[in-house]
């Protein structure tokens, strides 16, 4: 009896864990074996829409006549484009790139303000000048070749040589004349697409050097490698700016300043005449495997959270930016001093700076607008001023969570007018030169038109860049449990909403714990009675 | 007082033993991985807990239908109808007689399994308890459809409580339920009629016919 009682145990202990594993283990092993080899969705669907190449061009520009007369200025060589791109003049005047203005009061041009170098006050401050698309400083004509040259030329210098030289009579100095020509040329026939450099001539340098400005775009970018940015990579897919920032009538997509880069969320599967500045242009909304839990995240955050990690992974950017500290000299003299990177931390032209390396972003919603103040603006001193934030709520079904830089500053303000001002900064009567900041003031706001009291203070002051290059490879990837976590996540500041792993209800979690407390104490108790009394029917034996 | 002269009787059949120890495996890995999501102790990783308790709870679904199907096709709904009739005897003998070494009032029997403790433990279980459980964890789990379903003015936040609360409830379940096993008529003797099916149960105590669950079958 009792060894048939042990073999029907056995018998249904066997078929117990036989049903278990083949209920659990079936989905198990076709979970397990899901192809590791096979690409996601959404990387398969972005490589179709790139497989093509682009077409060959069509023109070999160095055969073109109008290129091969004789330039002695910028100018020139803008006509002879103009001789056959008719169109391209008018286009590119009404870009943000030739005009630097948005709208009626914002942009470079206009009264808009950072907490870099603040202003360039309506174009009075010439250092602002040698990112202007035009000949050096002037604004006569368009520089076409600092987007479509290949060549790395010094334009002021060339001219002036060259004048120089072919003005003499001395047949030496002529044939020099004739080989900076043969250069000119060369340099005006030897037109493209632009390249990484081109537009990161200025873009890897916004707010005066390698990386200041963006945490996700610097020189480091140019030949980036593939841990750096997947797109980008030379060993990957080597893609240039324009494959992505693609270009209508000389108005190049993603820019982000007063209005959305874009304002629908759709692929190329979609709408094939679409941009395609977003991730989901290529990789659709839907990018991971079927069934994937990070599929279910796309209507909420957007790819960049995740797959940008940190920014700034080679090259160091600027995190804080202290303006009420310039001005001190040493021996009379201004100085700077260096930080760890090799980046100057103090400068008595510009005040104390932090850079920083390997930066996680900070999260915020976001429906693709930027918000800014200008110098016309009144703000409120009391606490940090926002020069610019992004636009979004958790309830706007537009907005996702969106990674950022956010530069910290301290900048002067008016303290009668309540608004903030602009310095100006180069030139012989800018402060980099006088080091008053008072007479920079005032000479900055008359440039603007703008009043200045005379009585300033410096105000804390935030500004923000929206973090979007630098997408890693699918292996460094923010996890799950960075964010949803109990301490110090990622998305700690992102209130209004219940968040599973990071938020729980401390008054059910407190009732619900004593409750099963109560229950072990109790039978605890209970059981302890029956031990004690030697209760249960077994006294007897 | 001298021991009942004991007898072996066949209690539970070989599904209903499946059953609670598929059940029970599914719910100690439901609350392990579901207090770690919750609570944030370090057992899995989020991320696998998540898929552990997603996968677990979706098989969980699945099995509870067949439960659901076995209890109505067997008619063994029956043994969880309430009753009042002898739920005195019950409570005194737990808070009193068992530490007498008195008998228990309500002794199991193929056609009773349940005394009324356990009927309406069991009925609030099987009834309400795991399926606003099961209702609260498909909503939590398909909260990407919520929109669609026309449930978008539902806080997650709501559906989110009201699971824990039920997790905390079963957890206490669970410790209780893992005590009364051990008040047979010796420690492990109800863990072992759950294993075998065979229950050793005192000879000749009549069951009534109120208690039998198929009347005259």
């Amino acid at each position: 009896m009792k060894s048939m009682r042990n073999a029907k145990t056995l018998i249904s202990a066997g078929t117990l864990w036989l049903v278990l594993s083949l209920v659990a283990g079936t989905p198990l092993a076709a979970w397990a074996s899901s192809s590791e080899d096979e690409p996601a969705p959404g990387r398969a669907m972005a490589r179709q829409v790139t497989k093509v190449e682009r077409p060959g061009i069509t023109t070999d520009h160095s055969r073109l006549e109008p290129l091969q007369r004789t330039f002695t200025k910028g100018a020139e060589i803008t006509q002879a484009c103009m001789s056959c791109h008719t169109e391209a003049e008018s286009q590119f005047h009404q870009s943000i790139h030739w005009s630097w203005r948005a709208g009626e009061e914002k942009g470079k041009a206009g009264y808009s303000l950072n907490n870099f170098c603040i202003s360039a006050n309506k174009g009075m401050d010439k250092g602002c000048m040698k990112c202007h698309p035009g000949w050096g400083k002037s604004t006569e004509a368009i520089n076409c070749l600092v987007c479509h040259g290949q060549k790395k030329i010094q334009w002021d210098e060339i001219f002036q040589d060259y004048a120089a030289f072919a003005e003499s009579d001395d047949p030496d100095e002529k044939e020099i004349a004739a080989e900076i020509q043969t250069e000119i040329q060369a340099a005006a026939q030897a037109v493209a697409q632009p390249g990484r450099q081109n537009c990161g001539s200025c873009h890897f340098y916004g707010g005066g050097g390698d990386g200041v400005k963006h945490g996700d775009l610097d020189s480091s970018l140019a030949k980036p490698n593939k841990a750096l940015d997947v797109h980008m990579g030379v060993d990957g897919q080597n893609f240039d700016c324009t494959r992505c920032h693609t270009t209508h009538e000389h108005h190049i997509a993603g820019r982000i300043y007063t209005a959305p880069a874009y304002t629908d969320r759709k692929s190329l599967v979609e709408d094939d005449l679409i941009a395609k500045i977003t991730c989901e242009s290529c990789h659709t909304s839907t990018p991971h495997k079927e069934g994937s839990k990070p599929n279910d995240h796309t209507d909420k955050v957007a790819c960049q959270s995740c797959h940008i990690p940190t920014m700034a992974r080679v090259n160091p950017t600027k995190m804080s930016w202290d303006w009420s500290k310039a001005g001190k000299l040493k021996d009379g003299k201004p100085y700077t001093t260096e930080d760890e990177f090799g980046k100057h931390d103090y400068m008595s032209i510009k005040g104390q700076m932090r850079w920083d390396k390997n930066i996680q972003p900070e999260y915020f919603w976001y429906n693709g607008v930027i918000e800014s103040v200008t110098v016309k603006d009144a703000v409120d001193p009391s606490g940090t001023v926002a020069v610019s934030h992004p636009v979004g709520d958790r309830t706007d079904p537009d907005s996702r969570i969106y990674p950022f830089k956010v530069h910290r500053g301290k900048q002067p303000y008016d303290k009668v007018h309540k608004t903030l001002l602009a310095p100006l900064l180069s030139t012989p009567k800018g402060y980099w030169t006088t080091f008053d900041m008072k007479g920079a003031l005032q000479n900055g706001q008359k440039a603007l038109g703008l009043p200045f009291s005379g009585e300033f203070d410096f105000v804390p002051t935030t500004y923000v860049f929206p973090t979007t290059h630098m997408v890693a490879p699918k292996d460094n990837v923010v996890q799950c449990s960075e964010c949803h976590v109990k301490k110090e996540g990622r998305l700690q500041s992102l209130s209004g909403f219940y968040m599973p792993g990071r938020d729980h209800n401390s008054w059910l979690n407190t009732i619900g714990w004593v409750a099963v407390l109560g229950a072990l104490v109790g039978v605890m108790l209970h059981g302890l009675g029956r031990i004690f009394t030697s209760g249960n029917g077994r006294k007897e034996n | 007082m001298s021991r009942a002269k004991m007898k072996l009787i066949y209690l539970y059949t070989r599904y209903e033993r499946f059953w609670h120890w598929l059940q029970a495996t599914l719910i100690i890995l439901l609350l392990a991985t579901g207090f770690e999501i919750n609570t944030g102790f370090s057992l899995l990783g989020f991320e696998t807990a998540v898929e552990v308790h997603n996968f677990v709870g979706i098989t969980w679904l699945i099995a509870f239908a067949f439960f659901v199907f076995w209890v109505f096709t067997t008619g063994e709904w029956r043994q969880y109808i309430p009753t009042t009739r002898k739920m005195f005897a019950v409570i005194r003998y737990y808070s009193y007689g068992i530490f007498r070494g008195e008998s228990h009032p309500v002794p199991k029997r193929k056609e009773a399994k349940h005394n009324p403790l356990q009927r309406l433990t069991y009925l609030s279980l099987a009834a309400m308890l795991l399926p606003v459980q099961m209702t609260t964890g498909f909503l939590y789990w398909s909260y990407n459809s919520w929109g669609e379903w026309g449930l978008s003015w539902l806080p997650l936040e709501v559906v989110a409580l009201v699971h824990t609360a039920g997790a905390f409830a079963i957890l206490q379940f669970l410790v209780i339920h893992l005590y009364m096993t051990t008040t047979g008529h010796a420690i492990f003797a109800h863990i072992r009629a759950m294993i075998t099916g065979w229950e050793e149960v005192e000879e000749g105590v009549k069951v009534e016919e109120w208690e039998k669950a198929k009347s005259g079958a």
